[in-house]
């Protein structure tokens, strides 16, 4: 089925109005987008985070689709519980099997440092959902910490900078490559300014006969530093730099996805974001270097795998 | 949300069960801008409802109709994003506020 705007938008908003996201935020924007491309209706497991805790305010929701919250670590674990509990219901003929999607919507801190070996598990014990991680690289709810999602010599509140230390010392983890490894039917990246290609990757998940992952780049203005108008901008200035390269791994191929076109300098992303701004006054800054030599040599190695999956 | 529930009114498990029940607060109040949509102009693309945060494009037989002032926090991505530019971000005036909505932004 296409995808086309104008008749999505005639299906019902699956995500309502009056959450307390900040004004700008794309994670919201990630999650209308994936709700509205998915074809059969959801149940959604939410891990603590700024998702959860806006759109979850007691009494209220903002939910219009079944939604279950327990803890910050366990969302894979909670959504297995769900899918694993329906599937027994259908057996024992309690439930009529009807076409559901599962879908987990869990936070970088959520998905890469607490919530890591409960995701593992899940993946590796097959159960049937779409694991959504929305990256805005650190723990922006509780005010900006480093997560082991934030990008080498980012300001945070946890990794400050000055005459000792150049913001956070450490290269972060590659989350996308370590769940590829599990050998799941379907895994992504993508990012919040291209609503084509993360709605064709959710559609992809949707059909995908197993466990899939997408792994979104949600940019945070606050966190991040950068105005809330900018924040299509700066997730695009995020990709065309290379920092966060669009692709997919379906069954074990690697393929780039979006829109082909020369790589831009690093340092147009970081200038972009004011949480650089200690580097980026300084043009010929070591850590700038050391960023474009580690993207190059991440942006080779993808370019390897895409290619030798295309010989194959 | 000015008067509070008594627990024997709560739901047990705190569940919620009113889906989308967040709509009855006013987050436009966190605004200092609003878009102003040139009819005119607008070629009924979408961009600006897929890209709202706040699902503030009121659409209407894949038409763009009006936007939901009572929920747009101004953040000023659609002016951004626009294809045509046809969406200005202009001050908002408290004028458009909502006198029936209490200082906790619920109706």
């Amino acid at each position: 089925m296409t995808l086309k705007l104008r008749e999505l938008s005639l299906k019902p908003d699956l995500f309502g109005t009056g959450h307390g996201l900040c004004a700008g935020c794309a994670e919201s924007v990630s999650v209308r987008q994936i709700l509205a491309a998915l074809e059969n209706p959801p149940i959604v497991a939410l891990a603590t985070g700024c998702l959860e805790v806006s759109t979850t305010r007691f009494p209220d929701t903002t939910w219009k689709v079944p939604v279950i919250h327990s803890a910050f670590e366990n969302s894979a674990t909670t959504i297995s519980g769900v899918e694993a509990a329906y599937k027994a219901l259908v057996r024992k003929g309690r439930m009529e099997e009807r076409p559901l999607t599962f879908v987990v919507f869990a936070g970088d801190g959520a998905t890469y440092d607490i919530g890591f070996q409960w995701l593992s598990g899940a993946l590796e014990r097959g159960h049937k959902f779409i694991y959504i991680c929305l990256n805005n690289e650190g723990y922006m709810n509780t005010g900006i910490q480093r997560s082991s999602a934030t990008l080498l010599g980012a300001w945070t509140t946890t990794t400050p900078t000055g005459d000792v230390r150049p913001g956070k010392p450490e290269w972060h983890k590659d989350m996308t490559k370590i769940i590829a490894a599990h050998g799941i039917p379907y895994v992504a990246q993508a990012a919040s300014h291209n609503w084509k290609d993360l709605m064709t990757k959710v559609r992809k998940a949707e059909q995908a006969d197993g466990p899939s992952f997408i792994n979104v780049l949600t940019p945070c203005d606050r966190g991040w530093r950068f105005e809330p108008d900018q924040t299509m901008e700066v997730s695009k200035l995020m990709v065309e730099s290379g920092l966060w390269p669009l692709y997919e791994v379906v069954e074990g191929s690697w393929k780039m996805t979006g829109a082909r076109q020369k790589r831009r300098p690093v340092i147009d992303a970081l200038l972009s974001q004011r949480r650089f701004s200690h580097i980026t006054k300084n043009a010929d800054d070591k850590v700038i270097a050391t960023i474009q030599a580690k993207v190059d040599e991440e942006w080779d190695a993808l370019q390897a795998l895409c290619k030798m999956s295309a010989n194959q | 949300m000015s008067e509070q529930p008594l627990w024997q009114k709560i739901q047990p498990g705190g569940i919620a069960i009113n889906p989308g029940s967040t709509e009855r607060v006013r987050t436009g109040d966190w605004r200092t801008e609003v878009p102003v949509v040139d009819f005119d102009r607008c070629t009924h693309c979408m961009i600006c409802w897929v890209d709202c945060p706040d699902a503030s494009f009121e659409v209407a037989n894949a038409k763009l109709v009006a936007v939901d002032l009572n929920h747009c926090k101004g953040c000023g991505i659609c002016a951004q994003i626009c294809p045509v530019k046809c969406i200005e971000m202009v001050p908002d005036s408290a004028a458009d506020r909502d006198e029936s909505v209490n200082e906790n932004g619920v109706t």
